[in-house]
């Protein structure tokens, strides 16, 4: 064992820092610091079961027993706030830790653990357990799991089954929750056992203005375009105008509105076929890509309603 | 048979070494699903040497990747069937391969009577050898006292 040693005075010492080095936990917190924007209290808890779970590794090490944590989690916030995102973090960041053993996710909804008709259920849910054990279960839009008004639904027996298997095979995986605040609100209110059984509670707060333009710059960094200078301030007018109408999604929106920017910018250069194209021009967009937006003529969303569902991974 | 005390039955792998704790058969689930083998629970009553094809516990489990999954089905199928022969099937579908790679027993029954050596005389006064297990002689599912 590299990181116990004997020190003089005959106690043993354990090295934090040789042991954070060699999970390379540091790099996954900094590659989530550096790529997602803003989400400051989501980090911070991030960062506190990272040294939850450090800590406890060489607890272990020095044989101080303690039962293995809860790592249960419940994502609440808005549409587009990166709670998809951060739980495929997080499953990395479990494994690393060596908390989980494979690291992978399983991202499902109602429709994947609840069946359709007597007896369907049951199988159905420990599919979906089995196929994540050893990792992540992240379970998208979790309160339709539930529905009070069908006294018949059989949401409810997915939920036994989850909460059993949470409660006795807390080593085999981890289950994350995610929702809208309210719904989820909701959802935990009918079910005490399944709030007693979480035990962390995150809630993803809304990005601002500056956030959100950041997020567009990163990800037209990733598709390997850029905006003209003109350009981000016109975006930065179409982020204010689009924050106040109905439907807004986040981050989820802004993909959209690039995806979109993308579109106009194509069609821009396939009208003026005559010149030559430079790389410049392949890659920048222009202030006109984006104020052909219907936020700006009509002071309407374009494709109005249909962003505002959750994404899926 | 000499080499094998109380008529255990060897078939598979590791079936002349003692029964395979739980640990013991997660990590052999873990090398096979390391290979890319697709692992598949079986069992049986009748433990003929020639009797190849048991009865499928569930489907195959294509898709899983952690052993803790498939040990959780060998467990249901012991909790269903605790004095049936139970074993553990990792398929290999490699092209070439296409065939099972690994087969070892993760249950066995309580009392293993064993075989019996049948001789048959045919003609001129050939002698024809075969096996019969003893417990086949009772119907099915109530050879091993369940």
């Amino acid at each position: 064992m590299t990181t116990t040693e004997q020190t003089a005075a005959g106690t043993v010492s354990v090295d934090l820092e040789a042991e954070l080095r060699e999970s390379n936990v540091e790099e996954v917190l900094d590659q989530l610091d550096r790529e997602l924007v803003g989400l400051a209290p989501v980090k911070t808890r991030i960062r506190e079961i990272a040294a939850l779970l450090l800590v406890d590794r060489l607890r272990r090490k020095l044989a101080l027993s303690a039962e293995t944590p809860t790592l249960h989690m419940c994502f609440t916030g808005n549409p587009g706030t990166g709670k998809t995102t951060v739980a495929m973090r997080m499953a990395d960041i479990l494994h690393r830790l060596g908390y989980v053993r494979k690291g992978h996710l399983v991202a499902v909804t109602r429709d994947d653990l609840v069946g359709q008709y007597i007896g369907h259920t049951a199988p159905k849910t420990k599919e979906v357990l089995k196929k994540a054990m050893g990792g992540v279960l992240f379970i998208d839009e979790a309160y339709y799991l539930y529905r009070p008004e069908n006294e018949r639904d059989y949401g409810q027996e997915a939920i036994e089954i989850l909460l059993q298997v949470m409660e006795n095979q807390r080593d085999d995986l981890v289950v994350i929750l995610a929702g809208y605040k309210s719904k989820m609100d909701r959802f935990f209110q009918s079910n005490p056992g399944m709030r007693s059984r979480i035990a962390h509670h995150i809630d993803f707060p809304d990005y601002t203005e500056d956030e959100l333009l950041a997020i567009a710059k990163l990800m037209l960094a990733q598709m390997n375009y850029r905006f003209s200078p003109e350009a981000e301030e016109v975006f930065r007018d179409y982020i204010r105008r689009r924050m106040k109408m109905p439907h807004f999604a986040n981050a989820r929106s802004i993909r959209n509105a690039l995806d979109r920017a993308r579109l106009r910018q194509a069609n821009r250069l396939f009208a003026n076929r005559g010149r030559l194209l430079s790389r410049e021009d392949l890659v920048t967009l222009q202030p006109e890509d984006i104020l052909a937006s219907r936020v700006f003529t009509e002071g309407a969303p374009d494709g109005t309603g249909h962003e505002a569902g959750t994404g899926t991974p | 048979m000499m080499t094998n005390y109380g008529n255990r039955i060897t078939q598979g792998q590791f079936s002349f070494l003692p029964d395979l704790t739980d640990e013991q058969i997660l990590a052999q689930i873990e090398y096979a699903l390391n290979q890319g083998w697709a692992l598949n629970v079986e069992f049986t009553d009748d433990p003929h040497p020639r009797n190849t094809y048991w009865e499928m516990w569930g489907l195959p489990m294509f898709d899983l990747k952690d052993p803790a999954g498939i040990l959780y089905e060998v467990n249901e199928c012991r909790k269903a069937y605790p004095n049936h022969y139970i074993r553990v099937t990792a398929y290999d579908s490699t092209r070439g391969w296409e065939t099972p790679r690994m087969s070892f027993i993760v249950n066995r029954p309580k009392e293993e009577p064993g075989f019996g050596l049948v001789r048959t005389e045919t003609n001129d006064r050939h002698i024809v050898y075969t096996l019969r297990p003893y417990a086949t002689e009772r119907p099915e599912n109530e050879r091993y006292g369940s």
